[in-house]
């Protein structure tokens, strides 16, 4: 891991950081899209290339593109939402997680299982992503108003809300899975451990511009989560709005972490290792840090939902099993290498 | 305020202003003002206040009572950043979360005069390294803030005020981690900012004598009230420090600076002191 440095961040280094990183993705795309179940070259996308086959079409267009595209959006979005939370509640440990929407989001998602609810024709297989929705929204504004104290939302109360309603779901979800069917609980481990479906791509066009324009309204604040370096009080005296930076905040990353674990499960690790890591490669100012963020993380988890789809042919792997277990002895590693160094003092 | 004729606004005025951490009283009635160019010190026992009312000054405290204006603008009217455009802020820092350069911290005074995403001009980048310089930080501006000690960070968070370009600086024991010489240092910029800039500066220190030193006038706080009020010389006597820090000290003006000086009296001195003044019964080294 190189030391960075060359002076305060500039337009110019902005752009060129973010096309190196846009490329990056791109190939990440590229890749995921010509590996998988099914023999497919990508060259037969080529213009001048006959037709495609039906088979062809389906492995391709069908399954293939609108996972990688998901796994990019989730990806993406739970980088941003984890560099967020880290600015918002100076902590570099903090995950998208910690607010306690995952909890409600996996509680819905559980019962929307247990219930049988798929959805059916355009909504087929949307059933458990709307529940867990629901859930992650429901959690939202419950821990809001719970953490609200005299019109304020405190960093600790939120925090420890946050980790007591996930507890507290968790409890609920092994209630629902110790009565359930074995066929429902395969079925409910599967969606927790974190999946990346195929999803219609219509569904898609509808969720990538809700989760794009979140992230860049969370970019657009930037600026002021630089200022948080200085502490709330620091930031509101260079000029920071810090009550509503805090609310913009937790409400946006909530709800790209809302729409990001209802579709995909809990996807665990991204949003730690990914801000973690372009931190020590590109420096803290979130200027960068956010759009970066966006692009490395989708491409993080389109590479780790490839592993999952390969590894194991013709079986799957749960895609938050492949990032944990890369994740989590990578982190160890940092943890150790740059101990004390920044980040972790 | 149906009057808008231009008679001169103080810098900061206080009037009657109180606030309360829930029930406990903080700031009880305080009267204060400060006009451009001027030094103002505020001294005091710990609790007495004198972090709250800067706290309140720079608006990142809610709902006080009576009025605090900053250039005659009430400070609960007014937004962050408009605020962040004429007061400057030295408080002890909290701690840093990410590895910024010092640099950056500076720069991140100039966050009230930028919008938006916008990126620091070629003008925003000088006036943060001349800040830095000014706080003999210059030879830091690459280093992460969190690999400075406690005196650097605190000159760094300086240098940041300075690139504020505030009308209105506000020190909050702004130099109590600095060594000797950048303790001068520092209190030789602020006054060339008041005296060259007109910048107004209110300023909480424990350091009497640095008080005498630098500081035009003094309030004395005691209890969130303004026990003393006045030029500093003639607020720094024996009785006021005696009543307000509950400590004998021995004041007298020095020789070289014509100005008062300070010395806080040990119990060794005191006991030797009372020894000499009552030396023919010697019971008094009793526990009792």
């Amino acid at each position: 891991m190189t030391r960075r440095r060359s002076g305060p961040l500039t337009r110019a280094r902005l752009a060129s950081r973010l096309i190196g990183l846009a490329s990056l993705l791109a190939a990440a795309l590229l890749v995921g899209l010509a590996n998988g179940a099914g023999e497919v070259s990508l060259a037969r996308w080529l213009p001048w290339t006959p037709p495609l086959d039906p088979i062809e079409r389906a492995i391709l267009i069908d399954v293939r593109l609108p996972r990688v595209l998901l796994a990019a959006l989730v990806g993406g979005a739970l980088t941003v939402a984890g560099v967020a939370f880290q600015a918002l509640l100076r902590n570099p440990l903090a995950d998208p997680y910690v607010l306690g929407v995952s909890g409600g989001a996996s509680l819905g998602g559980v019962v929307a299982v247990v219930l049988g609810v798929g959805g059916s024709g355009a909504l087929a297989g949307l059933g458990v992503p709307a529940f867990a929705f629901g859930g992650a929204l429901g959690a939202l504004l419950l821990i809001e108003r719970i953490a609200t104290i005299g019109g304020r939302l405190t960093v600790y109360t939120v925090l420890l809300t946050g980790a007591i309603f996930n507890a507290t779901t968790a409890a609920g979800i092994y209630l629902i899975q110790s009565l359930a069917s074995l066929e429902e609980l395969h079925a409910i481990v599967f969606y927790l451990m974190g999946h990346i479906p195929s999803l219609p791509l219509a569904a898609l066009a509808l969720l990538a511009p809700v989760l794009i324009l979140g992230v860049l309204a969370l970019w657009s604040l930037a600026r002021s989560f630089n200022a948080l370096a200085l502490g709330e009080e620091g930031a509101t005296q260079v000029g920071v709005d810090v009550r509503r930076v805090k609310r913009q905040t937790i409400l946006l990353g909530s709800l790209i972490t809302a729409l990001a674990v209802s579709l995909a499960g809990l996807i665990g690790f991204v949003g730690l290792i990914v801000p973690h890591l372009l931190r020590l490669a590109l420096g803290p100012d979130h200027r960068l840090l956010i759009p970066a963020g966006f692009l490395c993380g989708a491409a993080f988890l389109v590479l780790a939902d490839l592993i999952a789809r390969v590894l194991v042919l013709p079986a799957e792997l749960p895609v938050g099993v492949v990032t944990a277990l890369i994740g989590g002895p990578f982190f160890l590693m940092l943890l150790r290498s740059h101990r004390g160094a920044h980040g972790f003092a | 305020m149906a009057s808008p004729e231009r008679r001169s606004t103080l810098a900061i005025e206080a009037r009657a202003l109180g606030f309360r951490y829930g029930s406990r009283s903080a700031l009880d009635g305080i009267d204060l003002e400060v006009a451009a160019g001027e030094i103002v010190g505020l001294a005091g026992p710990n609790g007495s206040g004198k972090s709250t009312l800067l706290r309140v000054l720079s608006g990142v405290l809610g709902r006080y009572s009576g009025s605090a204006r900053i250039d005659g603008h009430e400070v609960s009217s007014r937004s962050p950043r408009d605020l962040a455009r004429s007061i400057a802020v030295v408080a002890q820092d909290g701690g840093f979360a990410f590895p910024f350069t010092a640099l950056e911290i500076a720069l991140l005074g100039r966050h009230p005069h930028l919008a938006g995403l916008a990126f620091e001009s070629e003008r925003d980048l000088a006036l943060a390294r001349d800040a830095l310089e000014r706080s003999g930080v210059a030879a830091l501006a690459e280093r992460p803030i969190d690999q400075l000690s406690a005196g650097e960070r605190q000159r760094v968070l300086f240098a940041k005020a300075l690139c504020q370009e505030p009308q209105v600086l506000l020190l909050d024991e702004a130099a109590s981690f600095l060594d000797l010489r950048h303790q001068v240092e520092l209190y030789d910029s602020v006054r060339e900012l008041a005296t060259e800039k007109g910048v107004a500066v209110l300023t909480a220190l424990h350091d009497l004598n640095l008080a005498a030193e630098y500081c035009d006038r003094l309030y004395l706080l005691d209890h969130g009230r303004v026990d003393t009020a006045g030029p500093t010389d003639a607020v720094l006597t024996w009785a006021n420090i005696l009543r307000v820090f509950k400590t004998e000290v021995y004041v007298d003006v020095h020789d070289l600076t014509g100005k008062t000086i300070v010395v806080p009296l040990s119990g060794r001195v005191r006991a030797r002191i009372s020894g000499a003044r009552d030396a023919p019964d010697r019971g008094s080294s009793s526990p009792e």
